[in-house]
């Protein structure tokens, strides 16, 4: 293990033919640590992790992950990587522990240490006594949960999480989120993609905002928030005198601000400068809180609705 | 096109996926077997003793025993065309195996290989349990049908083969409707199994001969009689080279279904 990059990507691209849904993005994963990628729907998110998986080809650039070009090394690098996909992919044909036994031999692991294995993960998974149930058996949680216990089967390195907790309920995601800590703890690298961004704050030591197949920004949750969404928000219903009047009033603070419907929203490292500036626009009400992922995700990828 | 003529990738994990299917079939494999039992002795029966009160004998050979040794391969085709094109369908888009497996080091050529071996397997599975029946009742006894599992094997691959060819194009189930109305039934009426070629016009036979299923009969027939011709050796190898062909091709259109 010559540098601590687990995962290197340079320049990567991917085009359907024709159409670029990666358009050439830098970024590395280093050891034991949680990267994420947020970005609204088509932003080029999953083609990213199904390239990093070798399920979808490479166009262009490079790929290195455990050193190791993806092209001519993907068994070595398949055999040290856990993967959870969007979608549940768990055997219905087969029961719980089947479902880890049969995923065991994929990975040339013996009978024997698989089912130990399995034992443990189950436990750590707490679907023991789940044991010999059937799959359609299992809630939304319990299926996520086993296809987390599937893709460290075999002792993996790297996990690739396709939104871990979409479609769960917040018991379930909670739950989600301490496994995948423990996981962390560990020394267990993960890169993740999701939508929610209490996730990505919650979990990412790092991440990048990617949309339209290009990266917008990186950092870490605070640096970004810092960066893009200046530390605070104050919320307001856009005045009856107009913007202008508002804009008057800041003019010297340092801030910036964007309207959408009938709110306005003024980032500022200084909240309560902004309010006491503002006093006689308050009136109708104000809300003054910390900026959080999402301003920075809507400040970088726009409000209009993506489908 | 170049990726077309590129050597499958596959090794000895093929058998793993392999593994997967048969341990799936292991949970309720008595259901399935009597299933592939219980049809082609409903043909037998209908078809050798209803039919056969008129026909009286093929050849010199009572009808029921003509059309048994093709009744063994038509089951056998059967299995593995239902197998490589509703199982695998339902493994590849329904429940997404396919996608689970192919994160691992187990590749999709593999993949492709090992559901091609599986359904091989449930082809020879379903001629197999045939034989006993059909020697208890006498009409399948010739010393040569040792020989009959190498046919088996060969033939089930085959049609394996073929129908992950399918596979690997329809966008549903229903597509399928096609491949068995109008490639499998039609040869399962025109291949020699229950009347020689040889009273229709010239060209039916012609036609025949580019079609797999009457190389596998003509081959069956000799093993279940001990009455061999020259000819055979080209049934042989017309199976072997069409094998080879349409497992390529399979694994190659798998592959580019599923790897974007």
């Amino acid at each position: 293990m010559g540098s601590d990059n687990i995962i290197e990507a340079i320049g990567l691209r991917k085009e359907y033919s024709g159409y670029p849904a990666v358009k050439g993005i830098d970024f590395t994963v280093k050891r034991a640590e949680c990267f994420g990628f947020l970005g609204p729907n088509g932003a080029g998110k999953t083609t990213t992790m199904n390239m990093l998986q070798g399920y979808v080809t490479i166009t262009g650039g490079t790929l290195k992950i455990f050193d190791m070009e993806l092209r001519g090394n993907e068994r070595k690098i398949k055999s040290r990587l856990g993967v959870v996909p969007q979608e549940n992919n768990l055997d219905p044909d087969l029961s719980v522990i089947e479902n880890l036994r049969v995923y065991a031999r994929y990975f040339d692991i013996p009978k024997a240490e698989a089912m130990k294995r399995a034992a443990s993960l189950l436990e750590m998974m707490s679907l023991l006594d789940k044991r010999d149930e059937k799959i359609t058996k299992l809630s939304g949680g319990m299926k996520r949960r086993l296809m987390l216990a599937r893709a460290l089967i075999n002792d993996s390195d790297l996990i690739m999480l396709d939104e871990p907790t979409t479609g769960l309920d917040p018991q379930a995601r909670h739950l989600i989120w301490q496994k995948l800590k423990e996981q962390k703890r560990q020394g267990r690298t993960m890169v993740l993609t999701t939508h929610y961004m209490d996730e990505a704050a919650h979990l990412c030591d790092r991440l990048v905002v990617m949309d339209e197949g290009r990266i917008l920004a990186l950092g870490t949750p605070q640096e970004l928030v810092d960066k893009y969404a200046k530390g605070s928000v104050v919320e307001l219903p856009v005045p009856e005198e107009g913007e202008a009047e508002v804009i008057n009033a800041l003019s010297g603070a340092d801030y910036n601000y964007e309207i959408s419907g009938d709110t306005l929203f003024i980032n500022s490292a200084d909240g309560d400068l902004i309010i006491a500036r503002l006093a006689r626009f308050t009136k109708g009400g104000f809300v003054h809180r910390p900026a959080t992922l999402e301003d920075v995700f809507l400040k970088l990828t726009g409000r209009e609705l993506r489908e | 096109m170049k990726e077309f003529f590129r050597p499958p990738q596959v090794g000895r994990r093929a058998f793993k996926v392999w593994q997967r299917n048969r341990d799936a079939w292991l949970k309720f494999y008595k259901a399935s077997l009597v299933g592939n039992l219980a049809e082609p002795i409903l043909f037998l029966l209908a078809f050798g003793l209803g039919l056969g009160r008129f026909v009286r004998n093929v050849g010199g050979v009572p009808y029921i025993k003509f059309i048994a040794p093709g009744l063994v391969i038509s089951a056998a085709m059967n299995a593995a065309s239902f197998e490589c094109t509703f199982g695998s369908f339902t493994r590849m888009s329904t429940q997404k195996s396919y996608d689970a497996i192919i994160v691992t080091p187990v590749n999709i050529d593999e993949v492709a290989a090992g559901d091609i071996l599986w359904g091989a397997t449930k082809g020879f599975i379903s001629a197999i349990i045939m034989l006993p029946v059909l020697a208890a009742f006498g009409l399948m006894n010739s010393p040569w049908l040792v020989l009959s599992p190498v046919l088996y094997i060969l033939m089930s691959l085959m049609f394996a083969s073929m129908a992950l060819i399918v596979t690997a194009f329809v966008p549903s189930y229903d597509y399928y409707a096609y491949y068995f109305s109008l490639v499998i039934s039609p040869m399962f009426f025109f291949s020699g199994i229950f009347f020689p070629l040889s009273t229709l016009p010239g060209w039916v036979m012609n036609v025949a001969w580019f079609t797999p299923l009457i190389h596998a009969v003509n081959v069956s027939r000799a093993l279940a009689t001990g009455y061999f011709y020259p000819g055979l050796i080209i049934d042989t190898l017309w199976m072997i080279v069409f094998t080879l062909i349409s497992s390529w091709t399979a694994i190659k259109f798998i592959r580019r279904r599923l790897i974007k």
